[in-house]
């Protein structure tokens, strides 16, 4: 059965572990559902082009720029915003690395390399580079991104005590 | 914000897809097939684009499918980038399509839409054109299969109403000796200054190029002039770069001067990269 939409109404998203009503047009991003219809001002907008991943979220653990994304695209996919993360080991190694200054590129970069750790675990520095390439930050905390995911990596790595 | 409206619709079969976009042009809706929807929304987002209806064809299963089958790769033309690297299916596809936008966007970025799009670069053409692939092809008179290199010359070619279904390629081009290089301005993440693919197959070169001229192509005159085993590495380069179709690009990435340069460069690494399979 072909599904459509054919004008504004209201869809169920399932984010963050719950299944929420957005009301949109089929035009609308899934950027802007979760800012403006679920107040989940976690995902930011920079470029809303693909260029920035400041609006980085996960669908079914991979990272999107949901800037690029229909909202009603993400209907039956399972939505992660910076919101939805309680204390996972790349947030608490921001903090230790110093991971931020300005802090808006900090949730898209948080996104995608949760997705990292999750996905590829054992990711070597190529696949670090290749996936942290996909965000800016304009105040250039590059390498202290990078130490942040590659301490994440590592502790993944070390036998359970 | 996207400020026109569309309609979205999600067929779960070719037949499906194409007659529901002859029914939304019947009634003026000037549909669109949406693949990843990266640059519809991109363009849509700046009213370049006003589609009245979009037809995403990620729910049908010809499009997603991914695998072998008599000795032939088959690839959906719904599926994102990262789909097929992670595979490792088809190495080369998988670096061309690695290379295309970033890593994230690769995961939305169908090699459908990639080679349907109007962005110049098609990337993923390249190593299509060079390992003799099919595209099958749904439209208004059912399902055909043709050569690759006959529907896409400088761009792809398709009859109003039709969608590109599947690419297929012969396993015995799976694993060849190849190149792929991917020159940008800076950084890692721009359009290409120019990419070029090589595969060695019965002893001679192939080559497409991408980001060199404004469409991306293979040549023979120039795989003519590289595979010539009477002349030396220089004459096979100069007589390669007398043979291109057109002038190199002059743009923003690079001047026309600058692109010969970079590929005479790439041309001399490539030829000495592949000595000894051709
Ligand atoms: C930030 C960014 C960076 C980019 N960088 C590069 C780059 O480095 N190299 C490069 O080569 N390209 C690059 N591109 C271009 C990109 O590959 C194309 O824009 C491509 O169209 C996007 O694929 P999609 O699946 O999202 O297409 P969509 O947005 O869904 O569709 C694009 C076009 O293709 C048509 N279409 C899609 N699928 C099919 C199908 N199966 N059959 C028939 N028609 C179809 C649509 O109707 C539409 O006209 C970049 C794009 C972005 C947004
Ligand atoms: S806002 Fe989505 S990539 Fe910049
Ligand atoms: S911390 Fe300011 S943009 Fe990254």
């Amino acid at each position: 059965m072909i599904r459509q939409m054919k004008g504004p109404g209201p869809i169920q998203l399932a984010v963050n572990g719950e299944s929420r009503t957005v009301v949109v047009r089929p035009a609308d991003t899934l950027l802007y559902a979760l800012r403006e219809q679920l107040g989940l001002t976690g995902a930011k907008p920079g470029c809303e082009n693909g260029d920035c991943g400041a609006c980085t979220v996960l669908v079914d653990g991979w990272p999107v720029k949901s800037c690029l994304m229909l909202a009603v695209e993400a209907v039956g996919h399972q939505v992660t915003t910076v919101e939805g993360l309680k204390n996972a080991p790349i947030q608490k190694a921001f903090i230790e690395e110093f991971g931020f200054q300005c802090g808006y590129c900090t949730s898209g970069f948080i996104m995608t390399c949760h997705g990292l750790a999750t996905i590829h675990p054992e990711a070597d520095e190529v696949v670090i580079e290749e996936w942290l390439q996909s965000n800016l930050c304009r105040c250039t905390s590059y390498q202290e991104i990078k130490n942040a995911i590659t301490s994440v990596l590592a502790s993944s790595k070390l036998p359970a005590p | 914000m996207i400020p026109c409206n569309f309609e979205y619709y999600m067929p779960e079969s070719p037949e499906e897809a194409v007659e529901t976009f002859l029914q939304l042009t019947r009634e003026g809706k000037n549909p669109m097939y949406y693949g990843g929807g990266t640059e519809i929304i991109s363009m849509a987002r700046v009213s370049n684009i006003t589609p009245g209806a979009v037809v995403d064809i990620k729910g049908i299963p010809e499009c997603n499918f991914l695998g072998l089958r008599d000795n032939q790769l088959i690839i959906g033309a719904a599926l994102p980038l990262t789909a097929i690297s992670e595979s490792q299916v088809f190495p080369l596809l998988g670096k061309a399509g690695g290379r295309v936008a970033d890593h994230t966007i690769q995961r939305k970025i169908t090699l459908g839409g990639n080679l349907a799009g109007t962005i110049i670069y098609r990337e993923t053409s390249l190593p299509l054109l060079v390992c003799d692939s099919q595209a099958v092809i749904a439209g208004p008179h059912g399902i055909r299969q043709v050569p690759f290199s006959e529907i896409f010359q400088q761009r792809l070619y398709l009859q109003p109403a039709e969608l590109l279904l599947q690419i297929i390629i012969d396993r015995s081009y799976l694993n060849l000796p190849y190149v792929h290089v991917k020159k940008v301005k800076q950084d890692k993440i721009d359009y290409p200054l120019l990419t070029l693919v090589a595969i060695v197959k019965d002893q001679r070169i192939r080559l497409a190029f991408s980001g060199l001229l404004a469409y991306p192509f293979r040549s023979l005159t120039v795989e003519e002039a590289l595979n010539d085993p009477h002349l030396t590495v220089k004459e096979r380069i100069d007589r390669a770069v007398t043979g291109l179709p057109a002038p190199p690009l002059h743009d923003i990435l690079g001047s026309a001067g600058y692109r010969e340069f970079v590929l005479r460069d790439t041309l001399k690494n490539t030829l000495s990269t592949l000595e000894g399979y051709y």
